[in-house]
């Protein structure tokens, strides 16, 4: 089986290559690219993401053909893939960081800045959160309710169809931290960087 | 509820761990991966290397420790001391530091925040304050607390917040090194003038210094090395601690 990583200049996945290669040992091959053909060919596809919305939107249209490729292969193909962080946030049609910017558009929904209460919550929201699973997601098998992630952001995706939502953390409001839609997974929380609790989900995705 | 971080960091000077854990059951002592993998293992928050390698051609020794320690730790890895400018934050994120923190440079060249900010994301971009009390202020000092700037610690940590830093590391170097805790005063005006996370650093001599630093302090993650030197305190032991004050912590 092929996973691949999107390498699409996105900041720093290094993090994420490390708990791949990890978890899938040699049974597993993890490869790392942004060329189209090998992630038209793989089984599943793992799409990470930081920086700004705007900065890894338009980092995915800098490679000519790479949103139709992820198009084809999660929307025409529903092949498995996994968006971690900005990688998840692009699922929405719309970001506001810095400027209104278009998303993939595969959920329904916009993301928006975490409402901080007039100081009253820090923001980045940095650190260990419990997540409240609210449906039952084929990436959280052997996951119990609220274990703890490690997250990193200042925005949060909103999706109009709260059907979608797998689990939620609580910070300022229940922001969501975790969809599930189809064959369309994606974390708000860094899995990688989760101790054996995240290795565990990217498990799960491994062997969906 | 976001839970309150316990960090700890360790020195590096030539890539060998300056003081670290002594443990009988320890292979190498010296060596950083197999500490900060005991740290992630006993359930550390975080890991911290302040590299403080004096001489410029042992300097890439750093790069090589980052490298096989986040291959082995799947816990966030912040990587601070001599970070001069964008390339040197690019490199260490390349071989797997998740967060850099940035001092002297910070302050000698504040672009050198606004830039990295930009270019990697506010998450990952740390800003380290080294500052010292003089009279009814703190004063910033740099290049590992030798040279003192005159200029307001405060004013500077604001500063630093909209320049992009993600988080302020930040260090009393009054306390640093005496175990007798965190200047709290400085934590507190910093935490309540700036929106973004505190990290306390300097002087934990005890489990209470840690737990006066989020209490007192407000700080949101509390940084210490020495009590984890030698085994005095384990990172489990300061969690259960801190549960046993009340006080969030990932357990």
């Amino acid at each position: 089986m092929n996973v691949t990583i999107v390498d699409y200049n996105s900041g720093n996945i290094s993090s994420v290559i490390n708990s791949f290669k990890e978890v899938a040992k040699d049974k597993v091959n993890i490869e790392v690219t942004s060329d189209l053909n090998k992630i038209k060919s793989s089984d599943k596809v793992v799409l990470p993401g930081q920086g700004s919305f705007k900065s890894c939107v338009d980092a995915l249209n800098n490679i000519s053909g790479l949103v139709d490729t992820l198009n084809e292969f999660s929307i025409d193909n529903k092949k498995p893939l996994l968006g971690i962080c900005v990688g998840l946030q692009m699922f929405a049609d719309v970001g506001f960081e810095e400027t209104e910017t278009k998303g993939l558009g595969w959920i329904s929904g916009k993301v928006s800045k975490i409402d901080n209460q007039n100081g009253k919550y820090k923001l980045p929201h940095i650190g260990w959160n419990q997540i409240s699973i609210v449906k039952d997601s084929k990436i959280f098998k052997d996951i119990e309710n609220n274990s703890h992630m490690y997250f990193v952001h200042s925005y949060e995706f909103v999706p109009e169809d709260k059907n979608v939502i797998s689990a939620t953390t609580d910070y300022s409001s229940n922001i969501v931290c975790s969809v599930e839609k189809e064959n369309i997974f994606g974390t708000q929380f860094h899995p990688e960087k989760s101790d054996k609790i995240g290795l565990k989900i990217i498990d799960n995705f491994i062997n969906l | 509820m976001l839970k309150n971080r316990i960090i700890p960091c360790l020195d590096v000077k030539n890539g060998r761990v300056v003081k670290g854990i002594n443990f009988v059951d320890l292979q190498d002592a010296g060596d950083p991966v197999e500490q900060a993998k005991i740290y992630s293992d006993g359930g550390a928050d975080e890991i911290c290397f302040l590299d403080i390698t004096a001489s410029n051609e042992n300097r890439d020794t750093i790069y090589d420790v980052v490298e096989k320690t986040s291959k082995k730790c799947f816990v966030p890895l912040t990587v601070g001391g001599g970070v001069r400018n964008v390339e040197d934050i690019n490199k260490l994120l390349n071989c797997g530091a998740d967060k850099v923190s940035i001092n002297t440079a910070a302050v000698q060249n504040p672009e050198v925040v606004v830039e990295s900010s930009k270019k990697f994301g506010t998450q990952c971009i740390v800003v380290a304050i080294d500052a010292k009390k003089n009279q009814d202020k703190w004063e910033i000092f740099t290049h590992g607390g030798r040279n003192n700037t005159g200029i307001d610690a405060i004013e500077f940590a604001k500063q630093m917040e909209n320049s992009g830093a993600g988080e302020l590391l930040v260090t009393s170097m009054d306390r640093d090194g005496t175990q007798v805790g965190y200047d709290i005063e400085l934590m507190a005006k910093i935490s309540s003038i700036v929106n973004i996370p505190v990290i306390a650093s300097g002087g934990v001599g005890n489990l209470d210094h840690l737990v006066d630093g989020i209490k007192l302090g407000n700080a949101s993650a509390v940084l210490a090395a020495s009590i984890f030197h030698y085994g005095k305190h384990s990172v489990k032991e300061a969690k259960e601690y801190l549960d046993s004050k009340g006080i969030p912590v990932r357990i």
